[in-house]
């Protein structure tokens, strides 16, 4: 059976302290939900209070329209696989995969079946008779997996559990993770703070920052059209470009002139804009590095080469010292002090306000964006 | 040349210099570094390895206050093992450490875990119960015998209330050693505790989420993660109490006098009366030298008793 989590009004205080804010969200059988964030943004506080690692001051949590908050943590179906990975030090890899199940009078063969097919799934089947001081860092994580996947849960959470992991190897492990969950139908909540986890393991992504909730979405959703400053410079790397921007009304999309001069068409419509000086976010890729004049919004000079391989980021500065990071092809021929014509892309733009909220061009909006002034 | 270039003439010249000694050695054993341990060592040998030494020397002569006497080899073991004093005295120590040792390592470790958190209670009862550590044993000796004491003791008193006659502890021949140990366990409570619970303290804490998702109970948790993650301090406690309780003296030489009829009298006692009242100094330096092997031999078996059941961990 897979839960369906759903998480309401939930408030957590630590003395006077308000760490989670009535926080309200309602997780999907076998959904893949990632909990992204800043550190100390309560992502993990709020994974641990799903998991009944912290009580709940406020609200209610249910699976499978079951009150759980207040069971202990071994009575919710739930399995987590901690930052630390939490292996018991003097059980072996068998024995910490047991434990659990022996708990709760599961049969011995029942349990010797589900480890040796966890096993074989996670490729530790050479290791069942080791010491976790045995292991690498990489089979540690593994066996905590695996002591998660034979409870057979109805809801997996991890609580980071790539951050001790080196780079290659966290790689290695997330597509692993992607491919685990195909096989393992369950619902899964994963806490991260890595923007590119969430990306590619997530069906939806709760942005949270500051107490609260910031944004729910599918992946592209967040990335494309974040509902806020925050989330549109927490997602995608490198970070947005932002620029203050005087925005005038052209056919009813906003034109907006940036801080050099420059002025650039946008799909975006002006009613609802708030205010006349705003914030114009954009990110690299929309950013492109164009040979001829005609074809540019304006020039940087470039400060910064970032050459990766299959694009070049561009780290430029404008006339008016203000930063834009651009991209170019794998084999740009740009040099730190050139100045480059910098194309930007009007359809692919966002404007923020003072308080934060994101403005996006209107769905299927046909605004000559791309006909970029240069001045 | 000018001063400048005799300066910086000079300043390479000492640089080389300096280079010079700071490669040539580097393999080199820097006999001056013992000099850190040099004051520790000077303690060391003359009040430890050469009184050591100097006993065993001791023991194999007739040795009185005044003259080590002449050589007479095993002599004093032989008077030893044919004294039946002694041998009541290496039974009574046998005895008292099986008293003792046993609950100081399980009564310490259940003030540790039950003590074993951040409340402003638990810390005011962990100085509490260690406090009666920092007593000396006139002290500690003092206070239980106003406890053990008959007519008037406290338990005398409390017996009093129900119209009971209280154990004599400080009496009956078959009490008295567990007297001396109810006392003991209580002065030496302090130490396994700490000991533990410095230990209790290592435990990462993720470990105990994990078996609260696991299902453990509190005696699952306790028996599958508390005690094996304890384990080598458990084994320490055990043979520092071993050790120590093998030398017990000041209890019974205040509580008891080692009475009744030599009931409780330890080894300890038994090489303080051969040696400063009787002043038969190489028989107290051979019954030095038994309680030695003693206390050797059960610390080792102790050591490799745990060390075989004990895992790679």
């Amino acid at each position: 059976m897979t839960a369906q989590i759903e998480i309401k009004n939930v408030t957590k205080r630590y003395g006077s302290l308000t760490v989670l804010d009535n926080i309200s969200l309602s997780i999907a059988a076998n959904e893949f939900m990632v909990f992204l964030g800043p550190s100390g943004c309560g992502k993990s506080t709020l994974l641990r209070m799903i998991a009944g690692l912290e009580a709940v001051d406020d609200g209610e949590i249910a699976i499978n329209g079951r009150r759980i908050d207040n069971l202990p943590p071994g009575k919710r179906g739930l399995a987590m696989v901690f930052q630390n990975y939490a292996i018991y030090p003097h059980m072996s890899v068998a024995e910490n995969m047991a434990f659990g199940l022996r708990n709760i009078s599961v049969e011995q063969s029942v349990i010797d079946a589900r480890i040796k097919e966890a096993a074989r799934m996670l490729e530790i089947s050479h290791l069942l008779e080791r010491k976790p001081n045995q292991l690498s860092g990489g089979q540690r994580q593994r066996v905590a997996i695996g002591r998660a996947i034979v409870k057979e849960p109805e809801a997996f959470l991890f609580d980071e559990p790539l951050s001790n992991l080196d780079a290659a190897l966290r790689v290695r492990t997330r597509v692993e993770l992607a491919q685990l969950r195909n096989r393992v139908a369950s619902t899964m909540i994963f806490v991260t703070h890595d923007q590119i986890e969430a990306m590619t393991l997530a069906d939806r992504i709760v942005v949270l920052n500051n107490r609260k909730i910031e944004q729910i979405g599918g992946p592209m959703e967040i990335y494309s059209r974040p509902v806020s400053e925050f989330v549109a410079r927490f997602v995608g790397s490198p970070t947005m470009n932002f620029l203050d921007v005087d925005i005038a009304s052209e056919g009813g999309f906003a034109r907006a002139t940036f801080p050099d001069g420059a002025k650039l068409q946008t799909n975006i419509l002006t009613t609802g804009l708030p205010e006349k000086r705003m914030k114009l976010g954009i990110r690299a890729e929309a950013v492109k590095c164009v040979s001829e004049a005609a074809a540019a919004t304006t020039e940087g000079k470039v400060d910064v080469l970032e050459r990766l391989g299959d694009r070049t980021l561009l780290y430029t500065r404008l006339a008016d010292d203000s930063v834009v990071v651009a991209e170019d092809i794998g084999l740009s021929r740009a040099r730190i002090g050139d100045t480059v014509h910098l194309a930007f892309d009007g359809t692919a733009c966002h404007l923020f306000g003072s308080d934060g909220k994101a403005y996006h061009p209107a769905e299927g909006a046909s605004a000559a964006g791309r006909e970029a002034d240069h001045v | 040349m000018s001063d400048a270039q005799s300066t910086r003439a000079a300043l390479a010249r000492n640089e080389r210099k300096g280079l010079k000694t700071g490669t040539a050695n580097i393999n080199a054993p820097r006999w001056r570094n013992a000099l850190f341990i040099a004051p520790y060592m000077v303690f060391f040998v003359t009040l430890l390895v050469l009184p050591m030494l100097w006993n065993i020397w001791l023991s194999l002569h007739r040795a009185d206050a005044f003259s080590i006497g002449r050589f007479i080899g095993i002599g004093n073991y032989d008077r030893l093992l044919n004294d039946a004093i002694f041998l009541k005295a290496v039974w009574n120590t046998f005895y008292f450490v099986l008293l003792s040792v046993p609950p100081l390592a399980l009564i310490g470790l259940g003030l540790a875990l039950a003590l074993n958190r951040q409340t402003r209670t638990a810390a005011a009862l962990r100085t509490f119960y260690f406090s009666s550590s920092v007593l000396s044993v006139t002290i500690v000796t003092l206070i239980w015998r106003i406890v053990f004491i008959g007519q008037f003791g406290l338990l005398a008193t409390i017996y009093g209330w129900f119209d009971a006659t209280p154990p004599a502890f400080l009496s009956d021949p078959d009490l008295v050693m567990i007297g001396i140990a109810i006392a003991t366990v209580w002065w030496c409570i302090g130490l396994p505790m700490m000991l533990y619970l410095s230990a209790l303290q290592q435990i990462p804490k993720e470990i105990y989420e994990a078996a609260a998702l696991d299902n453990a109970g509190r005696w699952r948790t306790l028996r599958y993660i508390t005690l094996p993650s304890i384990k080598r301090t458990v084994i320490l406690v055990v043979i520092i109490q071993i050790v120590m309780q093998f030398q017990l003296f000041g209890q019974a030489k205040l509580m008891t006098n080692g009475g009744p009829n030599n009931e409780s009298l330890p080894i300890v006692f038994y090489i303080y009366q051969m040696a400063f009242t009787r002043w038969d100094i190489g028989l107290g330096a051979a019954a030095s030298e038994v309680l030695f092997v003693m206390i050797l031999i059960a610390a080792m078996v102790q050591f490799m008793v745990s060390r075989k059941k004990g895992d790679a961990q």
